[in-house]
């Protein structure tokens, strides 16, 4: 129980087909840190954040080296039941998360597989779908929720298995501007460490005192996320464009 | 309870017998329907008796039911034709000349094939989906088969959201062709939508496993049935048996 939340060293794949998806990658995450991982499509940010929990890499089998470590842990096939445990990941297509029959069903997945059962497996569903807001809708099937509470379920169902990593993969995207803020609420109320991928620059501004820029398979630019969006030179390099009319120095950023 | 699926959201003794008991009784019951000889037509006659008490006492609507029969027209279809194309003496019905042994095929077809169709609606309307999973994971069915159960109930709207999006798209850019010109682009688009559902199924698999998923799926349901659940239930089938018995021995 000792180290950085995240420490990737060296990181570098190639998918099975041969395309190469990272080359190099080295960043460290502390604990509580909130980090946007921004950049243009195709520039790696999903295959990265799958190498966190083992699902890519070579730990999974694939082509690759280089080393991660969670939380003090190494990621090593041994350790993968307490790697996923630790960072959980949240993915951009609700759809995809939710695959069980009902809303309690899908939050108890996760808990399950760790190996709760009855009053505690319970007592763990619940919590997380109040960590969300969602504990109303506990006994609906996931395709009868919109899509911004099916977000927040996705959610619930990571935050289930209580991870030091939370990793979400544009958690703003197709929401409308309610649902964007209601989430934005949830994420700022939660106390874990979080990496959050995504093309929303407003909502890393109002959420991540530090990002990350990566850029073709690489991390091109660390620093705080208010300074590399003011980079005017920086943005342009890497296809990065604020909103129009957006000024990242004239709005309040999570800066304490 | 959830609007979902085929279930009519009400609160009955039908709705709360719990889903394995209903499984079985509907297993028996059709057993029992099936076994009767046609000839031994009051029996069918009790049979019908008992599922429309149950359908009243499960207060599912007979409009719901009704309408939900056209799933046996196919079948309905084929019976009809039966008096027609089958050999043998012929009975004389309205001026037409029918095959006798095709007419009793016929009354066989269409009173065993309503009698279950309707069962299986009774089971359909009082019983959530997700009870009904949990329910065939009681009766020991294998986990993996529940599993490719449970995917279908969860994704069924996906892909068919999917479809209709398609088929907006389609529209939306001057597409007219009637009923069978969308057959024809249906067959067309079911290639992109398998590939598109693959793509998903893989996502799907990758989000279980950074859950944990090791190849087990957790359990569904919690809690037995109790024996005087199981009783209440099974009821009917038995009634059915004995009434299946009774013909079987009136006819031989």
């Amino acid at each position: 129980m000792s180290g950085p939340a995240i420490q990737v060293e060296r990181l570098v794949f190639a998918y099975p087909d041969g395309r190469q998806a990272l080359f190099g990658v080295d960043f460290t995450v502390e604990r509580g840190e909130r980090v946007a991982l921004l950049g243009p499509n195709g520039a790696g940010k999903t295959t990265l954040v799958l190498h966190l929990n083992g699902i890519l890499g070579s730990v999974a089998g694939g082509t690759g080296s280089g080393r991660i470590q969670i939380g003090g842990t190494g990621l090593h096939r041994e350790h993968l039941g307490e790697i996923r445990r630790k960072v959980g990941l949240v993915f951009q297509d609700p759809d995809d998360q939710l695959f069980m029959p009902t809303v309690r069903d899908d939050v108890a997945f996760g808990p399950a597989n760790l190996g709760l059962r009855g009053a505690e497996l319970d007592d763990r569903v619940h919590e997380a779908l109040v960590q969300v807001g969602m504990q109303d809708h506990a006994d609906l099937a996931p395709h009868h929720l919109s899509f911004g509470q099916r977000r927040r379920v996705a959610v619930a169902t990571v935050l289930a298995m209580r991870p030091e990593v939370l990793v979400l993969d544009e958690p703003s995207s197709n929401l409308d501007p309610a649902a964007r803020r209601e989430l934005a609420d949830i994420l700022a109320g939660l106390d874990v460490t979080l990496l959050m991928i995504t093309h929303d620059l407003p909502y890393a501004l109002q959420l991540c005192e530090r990002s990350l820029l990566m850029d073709d398979g690489r991390i091109v630019a660390d620093g705080k996320t208010r300074d590399l969006l003011g980079d005017a030179e920086l943005m342009r390099a890497h296809r990065l464009e604020l909103p129009y009319g957006f000024n990242p120095h004239s709005v309040p950023g999570p800066e304490r | 309870m959830t609007g979902d699926g085929l279930l009519v959201a009400v609160d009955s003794p039908v709705h709360r017998i719990p889903a394995q008991v209903k499984l079985v009784a509907l297993f028996v019951f059709v057993l029992a329907v099936v076994s009767t000889p046609a000839a031994v037509f009051w029996a069918f006659g009790v049979y019908a008796g008992m599922l429309v008490a149950a359908v009243a006492v499960a207060k599912v609507p007979a409009p719901v039911v009704s309408r939900r029969l056209a799933v046996e027209t196919p079948f309905i279809v084929f019976a009809l034709l039966l008096p027609f194309v089958a050999t043998g003496p012929q009975v004389s019905v309205l001026g037409l000349e029918l095959s006798q042994s095709g007419v009793l095929g016929a009354w066989n077809v269409l009173a065993k094939g309503t009698l279950g169709v309707i069962a299986a609606i009774l089971l359909s309307a009082t019983t959530a989906p997700r009870e009904l999973l949990a329910g065939l994971e009681r009766l020991r069915l294998p986990a993996t088969l529940v599993a490719i159960l449970s995917f279908m109930v969860r994704y069924l709207s996906v892909v068919s959201d999917d479809l209709h999006r398609m088929r907006v798209a389609r529209e939306s850019r001057g597409y007219m062709g009637g009923r069978v010109g969308h057959l024809k682009a249906v067959a067309g688009g079911v290639g992109a939508l398998f590939v598109r559902s693959f793509e998903r199924g893989e996502r799907v698999h990758l989000a279980m496993r950074s859950r944990g998923y090791t190849g087990r799926m957790p359990l569904l349901s919690v809690q037995g049935a109790s024996r005087g659940q199981w009783m209440h239930g099974v009821a009917i089938s038995v009634v059915a048996v004995v009434v299946a018995v009774a013909a079987r021995m009136v006819s031989s």
